[in-house]
């Protein structure tokens, strides 16, 4: 057990931390912006692997790796759409919207996918990101080498849970979404354009959750798989009420998750038997027992936002 | 507004409407509910279009498909139930939605010296820092009118602005409109109070079934041909109300106090009693418990403290089963959220309550046939327009379905029916026929706790009067020996 | 510039209600045309395989049932949750709990014949899986915790409970992977059809279409069931424990999901793997959708999905479109057939904007 508290252990654990979470961050900022707005997107996990296979792909024909990483943005930014349309214009049920748009999307990665690799024995592989150290942050003893040595996406994602908190709370455009999500009615009769702003929420977010996707085939991977996103989308709706639908609290949340998912592989390799599963359980547990929390202060008004309205429609 | 028409699926809200209004005036938009005075103003603000007409404003002529042109071109509206955002502040209340900020960001700092100064000139003080479910009701309809001011409206639309207000609040409202319209704007008060109408307009169109029946101007018209306007005959309905003595006790409350959904007092200390072959009317402005009381003997609220008993027997709070097996016919003030299943058919509705009796069922399964024979019957002794006891609950109209509400409950001949506002949107038609079953279940042997904010009702139908305010009884009088102007004054508060 | 609004419209007969479904499923077929182009597929030949591969020989056919059955009972389960408004995400870990139940009956009771073996597992997979979706129900109805995002997380707790078991007690000692011991012969499905896997869990799965077609159309519960999910508020005002219905909905609806996991074990692995089911309790919920959240409605859909996942199969080998168009279209049904639910409620109109 000794040998977990090495320095080189720790090091490279906050390390992995951050590499495992970078893509949850996104996932769940997208998230947070489109539930803040007042959808739920189920399609996260949809979204994700389309981002995933479209960053691979574009990137396997054209060489370069941030198209690639544009590609997936802009895939998640169209079926963003898709789930506008069905959500927010057509105004149907928005889980199961959200879930027929993951149907959709996980066997469209898929088909596209096959069609264009086919089934060789040796899977394709890219040249993926680098991680990039930081001139000086990353001599810091201890938390430096870990934190500040990783790939450029996870400092973009750093970057953008504060960009977003700012959005959200002190610009004019975030006032909208959080009345929207609120209260669209009330948005409405003020003059804000309900579906338009729902919309962009969904579009944005969808690019995000693209990005969240993408990261895991160019960066954490260099291929793809058809379990790649494992699961992470539905992290990310949890991480998004764990957190409060506040970007830097749901980023919180997807930390624990990096740093549970570090921990079990070092566990893993040190032999230790516990079985890795009951940790990969944890965040899910963990959520319960915020969502449980989160019901109980809502029934208090004005406690806490219950931002998303499930059956609502704007206008 | 010239020619104006709107129909809702079956029913036409507005038929031809002209409507103007001048500079410099409080118009009053008279007519009882459903009269079409809403629809035609939210077509004014945008909220929805009309099927045929057209709108001028300022001589211009504007098409509104939305809010957002309205209140560009100086029109606001203030609905019934405000349109705040409650867990927001008054601040971002007031400046959502307006340009307000330095280019992407907002400026709260300088809404909120704008907005204070807005609050001295017109004399509307709220905190703007405060979260909206924070304040009361009055409170709550200042930020409004700060909202449309900030915007600069020069019409100013309010709907039924005084139904939720005090006495005082409403005087301090009527201040506020006269100094605004002072300052050059002009308001549409909708509303169906005449003494309020009076007191404070200057001109007044009623509406009546979508249609306009009359202009008058406020100084050359009195309220009873106001009130003939708007009914379109005598107020007087064709009730016939027996002499019946009053006998044992069928409801016994007892010092019963209870917390309102913002944790404040609502009911406080309430004694009462209702006894056989009675009808006890509770009159008084929504907002002062009435909801909560009917909520505790529906079984759908706990109260703090006190008891109920019916017939003698204790009612179980929370438990709705409880006032069922008691033998109470309860009517809701919220038939279509509270009381029917709008989308199972009329039967289902009826049986709702004795579904598992023995009558219909037998070892977990429906009898149909008896089903059936019971739907079938109570139809036609309420007259309910319909298909058939098959059709879907929400394809009929108001009054018949507060008709499927009435024979449901008073199916079981109940020992204790408690009506909330039982005529509350409905058409004269519908409300006679309440009116009258009511009466029967009077005769019947059954004590009823009538409450309801129609005084014309609650005159009408009472054998005795009480009146409650802010949570306690503070008027009890027999309806023979009633006044209207004594029961108002209770109703705004003023003891004895 | 013209926009569009969606108002509401008169109800349609009762005719539209069987109509639509197929009309969606008729439109899904034909909008799979554009995959099968873009995978360069001969349209003619990729729908006859697909028909043929499904319907074609008596062996597809039997094949095309034995794939049926599980979307069957996991449509059963979400439509007869979604009824009650119990938004049952979680049939994916329903049916695990069932599979992992059967597994550990199945590989430690040896020696007890098979007519009393099954049964009992049977029963347990059901109680299993019951009792997993009562867990939501519950925190639905003491803690009002949403219940989508409930039995969505807990479909992975499941998976990592069943890894972990995979991992350890159950592992199969000699193997390094996470899969189960065999189950014992006497808990494996009887086959029904000669030369064929028509298992006795097809017969089954009829068989609870029938019965919830009977709880909810004739008896109290059924009933109680509508009313709930209609409007839960004044159900309760009417007397109706909506607690209680909520917990039994859920129950059974988690005692269907677990069935369809007893099924996949008991008949077609034999043993427990960590991808026992490739998101059938997923596919339920847009089965149960598809079929109007209707007992008779759900059989026909789950057929038509099965049809097209045996189907893809024999398409992709003959005409080289992948397998996965299956799953597409999957996602295109579901939105064709929201789309169509949601034109039988309102109508576009048209509206003229300056």
């Amino acid at each position: 057990m000794s040998e977990l508290l090495d320095i080189a252990v720790i090091s490279g654990l906050i390390g992995a931390t951050m590499r495992m979470a970078t893509p949850i961050i996104f996932a769940t900022l997208g998230e947070i912006l489109a539930e803040r707005s007042g959808v739920l997107n189920l399609g996260i996990e949809g979204i994700m692997l389309m981002g995933a296979m479209t960053g691979f792909l574009v990137t396997f024909s054209s060489g370069s790796i941030w198209t690639g990483v544009v590609a997936a943005a802009l895939v998640g930014m169209l079926l963003g759409l898709l789930m506008a349309f069905l959500a927010v214009d057509l105004g149907l049920s928005q889980h199961v919207s959200g879930l027929g748009i993951t149907l959709f999307s996980s066997g469209l990665a898929m088909f596209i996918y096959r069609l264009y690799v086919g089934s060789p024995t040796v899977p394709p592989t890219i040249e993926p990101f680098k991680q990039i150290a930081l001139p000086v942050l990353s001599k810091i003893p201890l938390i430096g080498p870990g934190l500040f040595t990783q790939y450029s996406l996870t400092y973009v994602a750093w970057l953008l849970i504060p960009l977003m908190s700012i959005l959200l709370y002190k610009t004019k455009l975030g006032l909208k979404v959080r009345t929207v999500g609120e209260n669209p009615v009330v948005a409405d009769t003020v003059g804000v354009n309900v579906a338009l702003t729902r919309t962009l929420c969904l579009v944005f977010g969808g690019a995000l959750m693209g990005i969240g996707g993408a990261f895991l085939t160019l960066a954490h991977q260099n291929m793809f798989l058809i379990d790649v996103i494992g699961g992470r989308g539905w992290v990310a709706i949890a991480m998004v009420i764990f957190g409060n639908w506040d970007p830097f609290k749901g980023a919180l949340g997807a930390l624990i998750f990096g740093f549970l998912d570090g921990l079990q592989l070092r566990l893993q390799g040190f032999g230790i038997a516990i079985s890795f599963h009951l940790f990969l359980m944890i965040p899910y547990l963990l959520t319960i027992v915020a969502l449980i929390s989160v019901s109980r202060k809502a029934a208090v008004p004005g406690g806490l936002l219950k931002p998303y309205r499930r059956e609502e429609k704007g206008g | 507004m010239s020619g104006v028409t709107k129909q809702f699926l079956d029913t036409v809200a507005n038929n031809n409407v002209s409507f103007n209004l001048y500079g410099d005036e409080i118009c009053a938009l008279l007519g009882e509910n459903g009269a079409g005075k809403t629809t035609l103003m939210n077509i004014l603000f945008g909220y929805y279009t009309c099927d045929e007409g057209q709108i001028f404003i300022k001589g211009e002529k504007v098409n509104l498909s939305a809010p957002k042109d309205a209140i560009s071109r100086g029109v606001g509206m203030i609905h019934q139930h405000f349109a705040l955002v409650a867990s927001q502040t008054v601040l971002e209340n007031i400046i959502i939605g307006t340009g307000a900020g330095k280019g992407i960001f907002l400026d709260l700092k300088g809404a909120r010296r704008d907005i204070v100064a807005l609050q001295d000139r017109f004399g509307l003080q709220v905190d703007p820092d405060a979260q909206i479910w924070t304040l009361s009701v009055g409170e709550q309809q200042k930020v409004e009118i700060l909202k449309a001011l900030y915007r600069e409206v020069d019409i100013l639309i309010m709907d039924e602005p005084t139904a939720v207000l005090a006495p005082a609040e409403t005087d301090e409202l009527f201040k506020t409109l006269r100094t605004l319209v002072k300052e050059g704007r002009s308001v549409v008060f909708i509303s169906h109070k005449l003494n309020e109408v009076m007191d404070i307009s200057d001109r007044i169109v009623v509406l009546r079934a979508g249609r306009v029946v009359a202009e008058r101007e406020t100084a050359k018209t009195n309220a009873r041909e106001l009130a003939n306007l708007m009914v379109g005959r005598e107020l007087l309905e064709n009730l016939e109300k027996k002499t019946i003595e009053a006998g044992r006790p069928v409801l016994e409350i007892e010092n019963l106090s209870a917390l309102n959904d913002k944790n404040l007092n609502a009911l406080h200390q309430l004694d009462l009693v209702v006894r056989r072959h009675e009808i006890l009317g509770m009159a008084g402005i929504s907002g002062n418990g009435q909801r909560e009381l009917a909520e505790i003997l529906f079984g759908l609220r706990h109260p703090t403290a006190g008891s109920v008993k019916i017939n003698g027997d204790a009612l179980k709070f929370g438990s709705p089963t409880s006032a069922i097996r008691l033998k109470m016919g309860r009517i809701p003030e919220d038939r279509i959220d509270t009381g029917l299943m709008m989308d199972l058919t009329i039967a289902e509705n009826l049986i709702l309550e004795n579904h598992s009796s023995s009558d219909f069922h037998r070892y977990g399964l429906m009898k149909s046939k008896k089903i059936h024979q019971f739907s079938d019957e109570l139809i036609a002794a309420y007259d309910i327009k319909a298909g058939d006891r098959d059709a879907v609950t929400k394809s009929l109209s108001g009054g018949n379905l507060q008709k499927v509400m009435l024979a449901r409950e008073l199916a079981g001949r109940p020992a204790l029916v408690v009506a909330a506002q039982p005529t509350r949107g409905l058409d004269v038609g519908a409300m006679e026929f309440i009116h009258q079953r009511i009466l029967q279940e009077r005769e019947r042997g059954a004590g009823i706790l009538l409450i309801s904010e129609d005084l014309d009702e609650v005159f009408n139908l009472s054998d005795r009067i009480v009146v409650l305010y802010e949570g306690q009884i503070v008027g009890a009088v027999r309806c023979e020996d009633a006044s209207r102007e004594q029961v108002g004054l209770w109703m705004s508060g003023v003891r004895h | 510039m013209i926009g569009f609004r969606l108002i509401k419209r008169k109800p349609l007969p009762a005719w539209a209600r069987v109509v639509i479904p197929i009309a969606a499923i008729v439109a899904t077929l034909v909008l799979a045309a554009i995959p099968i182009l873009i995978a360069g597929g001969n349209l003619w030949k990729s729908y006859f395989y697909l028909f043929h591969g499904a319907l074609g020989t008596r062996y597809n056919l039997l094949e095309t049932c034995v794939k049926a059955s599980p979307l069957l009972l996991t449509g059963l389960a979400v439509a007869f949750a979604f009824r009650a408004k119990f938004w049952n995400i979680g049939a994916e870990g329903q049916l695990l709990a069932g599979a992992l139940t059967a597994t550990a009956l199945g590989v430690s009771l040896d020696g007890i014949p098979q007519m009393i073996l099954l049964p009992i597992i049977i029963g347990a997979g059901f109680l299993a899986g019951g009792i997993w979706a009562a867990i939501p129900a519950l925190l639905k109805t003491k803690l009002k915790v949403d219940d989508v995002v409930s039995t969505l997380l807990l479909n992975y707790v499941m998976i990592h409970i069943m890894g972990a078991l995979l991992f350890g007690p159950l592992q199969q000692p000699d193997s390094s992977w996470p899969r189960s011991s065999a189950i014992v012969e006497a808990a494996c499905y009887p086959i029904l059809m000669a030369r064929s896997r028509f298992h006795l869990g097809i017969p089954l799965a009829l068989m609870a279409v029938l019965i919830i077609w009977f709880i909810n159309s004739k008896t109290t519960f059924g009933y109680q069931s509508r009313a709930v999910g209609v409007n839960a508020r004044a159900a309760d005002f009417g007397g109706i424990n909506t607690t209680k219905v909520i917990l039994w909905t859920a129950l059974i609806s988690g005692g269907l999901a677990g069935l369809a996991g007893v099924g996949e074990l008991c008949a077609i692995q034999r043993r427990l793997i960590m991808d026992i089911s490739p998101g059938y309790g997923y596919s339920g919920i847009v089965i149960a959708m598809l079929g109007n959240l209707h007992p008779i409605g759900v059989l026909f859909s789950s057929l038509f999905f099965s049809v097209v996942i045996v189907g893809a199969q024999t398409m992709s080998r003959m005409t080289g479109v992948p397998t996965y168009i299956a799953e597409v279209i999957q996602g295109m049904a579901l939105m064709v057939m929201l789309i169509f639910l949601l034109f039988t409620e309102y109508k576009i109109s048209r509206v003229r904007k300056k």
